[in-house]
């Protein structure tokens, strides 16, 4: 079946099964592979995308769950002269990532993060954070990351 | 940035951006055209017949293009997976080698064990049909512990391992230590498990492979570590393919900590499939796959002994382990509790005689095989739980006992095998008892008691072996492979310039690394200098990304070809300035003749090189491009101090680790941010081990238990505390960047000095791993 909806401010629309879930309808039908998959019971949190506002976990949801929907992904965080968005830009500084494969879900969780905890304490970005999982970094960079960002965005 | 010399300076890394902003390419990133996907059959059984399999079902599903078994492979004469490293058992026989097929040959021994594999258009085709591939198992009693399987009348997995025994081995002065053990004025015994992992990179396993019969050519990308090694194994000893057909890139790979060292069944699989079909196949695990066929990490059971004199000197080590395998010797598996364990039984201590025996077990599990530290967490918990214990019988203060038997003069030979070649162990531990605030340790033990809680300090100073390794001693100890790299720089014409390395980046941050040391010793800019590697068809040859030797071996491979472009710079820097070449001084991108204002500077030579209208064609041939190889003539020795002070809700059984303190020394550090990021990872990961993580099967039924994130504890952010990391630094005397290494130290020390906390603050023996908040409560609550 067609399902469209906006991302990153685009309309896009693409065929796909009903049973599509909305991480593989990115990845694979709109070939946005910054958003990706960990794991197959919503624990991981790579997946993680911005729906109306809100982050999501987007191999918990059926594409066509998002008709119609406003979606950001990683690709979208930016600015479009490739400038970082405060978050990306304070991973960078804070060395918050080192593979990258869970930077993308655990960018787009730190935005909305901040976005609902202006200023948040070490306890709350680490409570808030409970759903991202990172082999790499030890979350100690990234509790500094979503700190510094906090204060710029 | 302008950085002439950045050796040192945290530079900020080459590789964010494209992680940043969803540019990274794994390799499930990739699609080919005609892309087609596989799905596998697994064993339910842990072990079992396979007495039918019927795929006709199957064969008629939606999308479906091939279905293969065990059966095709072996009429294919497509042959096992080997292990590369021969342990020789006591009695002078190999160890034993049941065959490892990439399908099942009319048997599966552990849940997950591949059967058959499923080609089809889409992945829900693949996967759909996969579940229609009708399989008749006739189950066997299967065994999943290392104690049970020693046992006599235990289910025998492989009739060609009785016993289920893969190997006896040992190292060490067994009549020595017999002697030092009886007349020792004390003897600390502990027996315990170190609990089983599952690495659990964050990026599943995933393999693209595609067939051109243009050139009857083969491209794999693979989630690997090392993917020369990965090619050699299997063209030269799984499917017999001339080694040029066949590319490996390993692009961006996300994480790997050992799990994606080896040579997968599914990795031959599909390569060989992808001909047969004539489509690129691609797999990408799902968790639960990784789960249950991703190499697993540590399960030992061990009973171990420290003999002392009266005043807490160490006279003598027993040590006594049972080592699981898994079902199959996986590439490296045979290696980790022996050469890579055994051999640091030493720890940082003068202990003079040592004796350890390891016995490898077959049981019906995922195989085991090297998982960040491999082998050396293993034994620093055997070594730093027994000193820890040790002090505490003796009535020593625990870092005390520490000094008294500190190695303090290098190098130093021990008893089993390896030569250290420098370190200071004393004042590693003074600074990480200065950071972790050890005098004001009692005052805040009193705090918390007022508060109802239990407070607990403990130590770890550990040490590794690292820099894997001199090939010739690895050949020496049983390594079927040499354990060099290679590096090449190629100077652009414009000076500008690509560095083609062996090893390989998955987090390390060795584009910027690598750069730092390549623009610091040209005098150029580190934005200058590109970074390539994860390719056979673009590098040379490699060996690869493990046991922390990225930049003491292959660092050490790109300074030596870096030597050769300077020296061939020299002279063609001589023929233009009209000079000797030994009157030439290289310095900051800048060649003079010594003692003179003549000077050209480095991207006129390079482009000299390339454009040789004025240049010693009798001397010299254009272009400037070198390529060198290191062997290492040691290992190196990377150790330090950890110090875990944790504070236990004794009604609830949480244990909270309330301050983490690394003082390590990794030698000459180049980017301090990348090496205090390894560390946090790694101390994450030991505190994972410690706390959370525990990899359990069912003993009857062989099943999985832990398949999951939902039943697998994975330390989350509120699980761990911030970090206090601190370096001494001892250059490493046999490389020329004094590098030691970082990447597995974190994994090394801190699981013991966890543990060290917990029995402080109970004022308990033992725990075991991981003290999970119900074993904490119930020891804790014991009734005396």
């Amino acid at each position: 079946m067609k399902i469209s909806m906006t991302v990153n401010g685009k309309a896009v629309s693409a065929d796909a099964e009903e049973r599509t879930l909305l991480a593989t309808f990115i990845r694979e039908s709109l070939r946005l592979t910054g958003t990706h998959v960990g794991c197959d019971t919503s624990q991981c949190g790579a997946c993680t995308i911005h729906m109306n506002g809100r982050a999501v976990k987007s191999c918990n949801i059926l594409a066509l769950q998002a008709e119609g929907a406003d979606i950001v992904t990683i690709e979208g965080l930016a600015q479009s002269d490739g400038t970082l968005h405060p978050m990306q830009e304070a991973f960078r500084e804070h060395h918050g990532l080192q593979c990258g494969f869970c930077t993308p879900g655990m960018v787009m969780s730190a935005v909305d993060l901040v976005k609902n905890h202006p200023n948040p304490s070490e306890e709350t970005i680490r409570a808030e954070l409970d759903g991202n999982l990172c082999r790499c970094t030890g979350y100690h960079n990234i509790v500094k990351a979503v700190k510094a960002a906090s204060a710029k965005m | 940035m302008s950085d002439m010399n950045s050796i040192g300076v945290s530079v900020k890394r080459k590789e964010d951006y494209r992680f940043l902003t969803g540019a990274g390419t794994y390799t499930d990133d990739v699609t080919l055209p005609h892309q087609s996907y596989a799905a596998f059959v697994r064993s339910p059984h842990a072990h079992a017949k396979v007495t039918a399999i019927r795929k006709d079902k199957a064969l008629k599903a939606p999308g479906v293009i091939a279905i293969f078994t065990g059966e095709d492979l072996a009429a294919a004469k497509v042959g096992g997976l080997p292990c590369g490293w021969l342990i020789t058992d006591v009695n002078g026989q190999p160890m034993k080698e049941p065959a490892h097929p990439c399908l099942a040959q009319g048997k599966v021994c552990h849940v997950g064990d591949q059967v058959a594999v499923v080609i089809a258009e889409t992945q829900h085709q693949a996967k759909d049909a996969a579940e229609q591939v009708e399989v008749d198992y006739e189950v066997l009693p299967a065994v999943v512990d290392v104690v049970s399987a020693l046992k006599k009348g235990a289910p025998l997995i492989h009739d060609a391992a009785p016993g289920n025994t893969c190997y006896v081995w040992a190292l060490g002065d067994k009549g020595a230590v017999d002697k030092a053990m009886a007349a020792a004025a004390h003897v600390t015994k502990l027996e315990f498990v170190n609990n089983r992992l599952i690495p659990n990179a964050i990026e599943p396993r995933a393999v693209n492979a595609s067939y051109t019969r243009h050139d009857e050519s083969y491209v794999l990308y693979v989630a690997n570590q090392n993917p020369h090694v990965e090619r050699l194994l299997m063209t030269a000893f799984v499917l017999g393919l001339p080694e040029q057909k066949v590319r490996v890139i390993a692009p961006d790979v996300g994480g790997g900590f050992g799990s994606k060292i080896f040579l997968y069944a599914e990795d031959v699989v599909l390569t060989w499939a992808s001909k047969q079909v004539n489509r690129p196949i691609k797999w990408t695990a799902e968790r639960s796959e990784s789960f249950m066929s991703d190499a697993h990490g540590r399960d030992h059971v061990t009973t171990a002994e420290l003999a002392m004199d009266k005043d807490g000197k160490f006279l003598a080590m027993r040590v006594r382990t049972a080592a699981a395998m898994g079902a199959y010797l996986s590439t490296f598996a045979s290696s980790v509790p022996t050469i890579l364990y055994a051999t640091l039984l030493a720890g940082q201590y003068t202990t003079p005689v040592i004796h350890a025996e390891v016995t490898g077990v077959f049981t019906n599990t995922v195989p085991v095989d090297a998982y960040r530290g491999a082998g050396r967490p293993e034994a620093t918990y055997v070594v730093e739980r027994l000193v820890e214990t040790a002090a505490r019988e003796m009535n020593i203060d625990p870092a005390e006992i520490r000094r008294r038997n500190f190695i303090k003069t290098f190098p130093y030979q021990t008893p089993v095998a390896l030569q250290y070649d420098v370190g200071d162990y004393e004042a590693t531990l003074a600074e990480a008892m200065k950071i972790a605030d050890v005098a004001g340790f009692p005052a805040r033990r009193a705090e918390a008691a007022k508060r109802g809680k239990k407070r607990g300090l403990g130590y770890s100073c550990y040490i590794e072996a690292c820099g894997l390794a001199p090939s010739s001693i690895a050949g020496a100890l049983g390594a079927r492979a040499g354990l060099f790299e290679s590096g090449e720089v190629r100077v652009h014409p414009t000076g500008k310039v690509t560095v083609f390395t062996g090893s390989h980046s998955h987090g390390q941050g060795h584009e910027t690394t690598f750069a730092q040391v390549v623009a610091s010793r040209l005098g150029i800019s580190v934005d200058d200098v590109d970074v390539v590697h994860g390719d056979t068809g673009r590098v040379a040859f490699g060996m690869g990304t493990y046991g922390s030797r990225s930049l003491a071996v292959g660092g050490t491979a790109i300074v030596k070809a870096l030597d050769k472009v300077v020296n061939k710079g020299k002279k063609i820097a001589a023929h233009l300035l009209e000079a000797s070449d030994t009157d030439i001084e290289f310095k900051d991108g800048v060649f003079t003749v010594a003692g003179t204002d003549k000077a050209v500077p480095f991207g006129a030579v390079a482009l000299t090189a390339y454009v040789p209208h004025n240049y010693p064609h009798d001397k010299l041939e254009p272009g400037l491009d070198e390529q060198a190889f290191y062997d290492p003539t040691n290992f190196t020795f990377p150790a330090g101090s950890h110090i875990c002070e944790v504070e236990i809700d004794p009604d609830t059984g949480v244990t909270k680790v309330v301050n983490f303190t690394a003082v390590d020394d990794f030698g000459n550090v180049v980017n301090p941010m990348i090496v205090e990021g390894q560390v946090h990872g790694g101390l994450t990961q030991g505190i994972g081990q410690a706390l959370t993580e525990g990899c359990i099967y069912d003993k009857e039924s062989g099943q999985l238990m832990t398949g999951s994130y939902l039943d697998y504890c994975m330390p989350r952010a509120d699980d761990v505390p911030s970090y206090k990391v601190g370096t001494k630094v001892t250059a490493c005397t046999h490389n020329p960047l004094g590098v030691k290494g970082c990447g597995e130290a974190g994994a090394i020390g801190s699981p013991p000095a966890l543990i060290n906390a917990i029995t402080d603050a109970l004022g308990i023996r033992e725990i075991e791993m991981p003290a999970t908040p119900e074993r904490v409560w119930r020891a804790a609550n014991k009734k005396a």
